[in-house]
This record gives structure tokens, C-alpha cells and sequence, in this order.
């Protein structure tokens, strides 16, 4: 099959590579060490680890726009601080 | 404790849904972040331009001013739709021949399609030939809505009233339907006012379907396209070009298609940031307010 008309980089298929990843590993995670029932966290709503994903890749999303609109710095920052966020969010949401 | 048992075999059912969500959301959605970091001048050719689209997009005044009228006009119909919405399903009969006739006079709005409620609100409005715009005129009130921002927006707003209201209301109204009738039994034996039984009986057993009825009017809202496109075209001016109306100029009129991307991705976070607020907040507003471990 031909994908060329979807434009693929090699950056944007390491992205969805890392998000495929990242559901594969949250699936052998719960089969492992099944511990995914809802919990109240830090926030005051109860949050699985699916949930606990979800927020952390949305915040992630917007902590890099956030970044391009108000930082010159590299992006690499905002990639670091979102990875900081995702760890606290698996902490205490 | 006793530990749930969990059938997981029951997730193969919902295979076919995300092969079709796959190839229908998915693949396209992949497709759009493949072309926001790309430019494109034709023929399947493209170039590498990183977070470049991103950067413009978020320092662009055009953007800015779409999106800010965007939350204005999410923000009015949600104001005016929900209590309106609470309102007339709380006055509609329980029983009788007026339920059904109730119930087929709120639904027939949502029949019609979006492009014919444009038409219908487009030519309503037309002070030549138009009831409405007519009916105005002859009044003496200055209304022309291809002139008159505020025109603009007031047609707008009241056709996107006048079409969806009847879900708020017919969602409410089954919320309503649900309660059972000993809960005003014990109301009227404890001498609760209207206003009481409103707020402690039927409000908290409508929580559920109103928090359906606010996202479906919220993300609705805030990608309308088709109405306002085909009775102002996004005019006077810009005056009435929301996000979604914008984007289609900048992708098939501008045929920009890597700021549009841009767009769009930036545009699908804010709704789903936005519909993940609103489930949270109003599930969890639900949670605290009922007993825990009942049924």
C-alpha cells in the first residue's frame, strides 16, 4: 500500500511510534501489576491510569503551546517539563 | 473483599468500532499532524518546517479574534439554550394527548438539516422578501443582517436557539420523566415550595442528561459551520467568522494547508480540553451529591 499521500516524517511516525508505545506498555503495565481502579487524587476526582495518561499527554500538548507562544527557548524544555508534569500527574492525580 | 469479576473478552465486540473509527478519525487525524509541520505548494510535494506553522498560528491576531468569537458565541447559546431548555421542559404536560403533541413540535427542529435551517433563517431574514427582515422594517427597526454586525450575530444566535434548544429540552424532559412520583409525594408532605422541589428534586435528577445536553451544545456550537456560513457567509466583515469558518477559508480558500493543519490540531485540543472539563467537574458534581453505595 502507498502512504505517501499522508505525508509521513520520520518525526511525526516516531511520535505516534512513542504514543503506540506508550499504550502498549499502560496495557502489559495493568496486566502485570493490575492497579488501574479509579483513585482520588491531588485534584479531587477519582482517576484511573488511563485517565492519568490522558491528562498527562493533553497538559503535555498544551504546555508545549503554551511554550511556543511565550518562550523563545528550545522546545526541548517544554518536551522536559511535560515529561516532569506526566511523572507528577502518575504521582498524584 | 470480595474481588470484581471482569469478562475482558467482551472488548473483541468493540473491535469492528475502532477499525471504523480507525480508518475514519484516526488515519486522518495522523494525516493532519503529518501536513502541520510540512508545506506544500501542490502536486503531493512537501517540505520540513518544524513548529513554524504552530508559532504563527499562535501569534496571529486573525486566530485570536476567530477563536475569542467562538467562546462568545459557544458561551451566549449555552446561556440562553440550557435554562430556556429547563424551562419549557418543566412546563411540558406529563400525561395526557399534549405529550405526544409536545414532543413531535420539539423534535421537528432537529429534523432538518443544517443547511436547510440556513436557508430558511437566511431568507426569513431578508428585509425585500423575508418574513422577519420584512416584519422589522416595516416597524421602523434598522435590521439587515448582511450590514449590521450586531444583525449578524442576533440571526445567528436566535436560529442556533431556535434549532437546538429542543434537545436541551427534550433530554431535560426525560430526566424529568424519570423521577418517581413519591419523591413530590414526600415534597408536598413536607411543604416544599416550587422553587424547593425544583432545586433539591428535579435539578440534581436531571444532572446527568444536562451534562449530555452541555457538551453536545458545546462542542456542537463551537464547530458550527454550515448555519452561519450559509445565512452570513462569516460577514459582515469578519464579523461572524468563527473558528470552523475560518479554517475552511485558510485550507480550500487559501489551500494553505499546513497553517490549516496547525489549526485544526490546535483547535481539537481546546474542544477536547474543554468536553474533558465539563465530564469531570459535572460527573464529579454528581458523585458528591448522591449517596455513596447505593444502587
Amino acid at each position: 500500500m502507498n502512504f505517501n499521500w499522508m505525508a509521513w516524517t520520520g518525526p511525526t511516525a516516531a511520535f505516534f511510534l512513542i504514543i503506540l508505545g506508550m499504550l502498549i506498555t499502560m496495557t502489559v503495565w495493568e496486566i502485570r501489576v493490575p492497579g488501574g481502579a479509579p483513585r482520588r487524587g491531588i485534584l479531587g476526582f477519582e482517576t484511573t491510569r488511563g485517565d492519568r495518561l490522558f491528562v498527562s499527554l493533553l497538559g503535555s500538548a498544551f504546555i508545549h503551546i503554551f511554550w511556543l507562544a511565550f518562550f523563545s527557548l528550545n522546545l526541548w524544555w517544554a518536551f522536559a517539563l511535560a515529561c516532569v508534569y506526566a511523572v507528577c500527574v502518575f504521582i498524584w492525580v | 473483599m470480595i474481588a470484581k469479576q471482569v469478562n475482558q473478552k467482551a472488548w473483541f465486540m468493540v473491535l469492528p468500532v475502532f477499525l471504523i473509527v480507525a480508518f475514519s478519525a484516526v488515519i486522518p487525524l495522523m494525516t493532519v499532524v503529518n501536513y502541520s509541520v510540512q508545506d506544500t505548494f501542490g502536486n503531493n510535494v512537501f517540505f520540513w518546517v518544524g513548529f513554524d506553522w504552530f508559532r504563527d498560528l499562535i501569534h496571529s491576531e486573525r486566530f485570536h479574534q476567530a477563536f475569542l468569537r467562538q467562546l462568545l458565541f459557544s458561551g451566549i447559546i449555552l446561556a440562553i439554550e440550557v435554562p430556556l431548555g429547563i424551562a419549557i421542559a418543566l412546563t411540558m404536560p406529563k400525561k395526557g394527548w399534549g405529550v405526544p403533541l409536545c414532543l413531535v413540535n420539539m423534535a421537528l427542529p432537529l429534523l432538518i438539516p443544517w443547511n436547510v435551517v440556513g436557508t430558511i433563517w437566511q431568507i426569513f431574514g431578508r428585509v425585500d422578501i423575508g418574513l422577519l427582515g420584512h416584519t422589522l422594517a416595516a416597524l421602523g427597526i434598522d435590521y439587515n443582517y448582511t450590514q449590521d454586525p450586531i444583525a449578524a450575530w442576533l440571526t445567528v444566535i436566535v436560529m442556533d436557539i431556535w434549532h437546538w434548544t429542543s434537545l436541551v429540552v427534550l433530554l431535560c424532559y426525560a430526566g424529568l420523566c424519570s423521577i418517581p412520583d413519591a419523591y413530590y409525594q414526600a415534597a408536598r408532605i413536607d411543604g416544599a415550595s416550587r422553587w424547593a422541589i425544583f432545586r433539591y428534586i428535579q435539578l440534581p435528577k436531571m444532572h446527568r442528561v444536562l451534562l449530555i445536553a452541555i457538551l453536545l451544545r458545546f462542542m456542537d456550537s463551537f464547530m458550527i459551520y454550515t448555519e452561519p456560513f450559509v445565512v452570513t457567509g462569516g460577514g459582515p466583515g469578519n464579523s461572524t467568522t468563527f473558528l470552523s469558518i475560518d479554517l475552511v477559508k485558510l485550507a480550500i480558500g487559501q489551500f494553505d494547508l499546513g497553517n490549516a493543519a496547525a489549526m485544526s490540531l490546535v483547535y481539537f485540543l481546546i474542544i477536547l480540553l474543554c468536553s474533558w472539563i465539563f465530564y469531570t467537574v459535572m460527573s464529579n458534581v454528581g458523585e458528591e451529591s448522591s449517596p455513596k453505595g447505593g444502587a
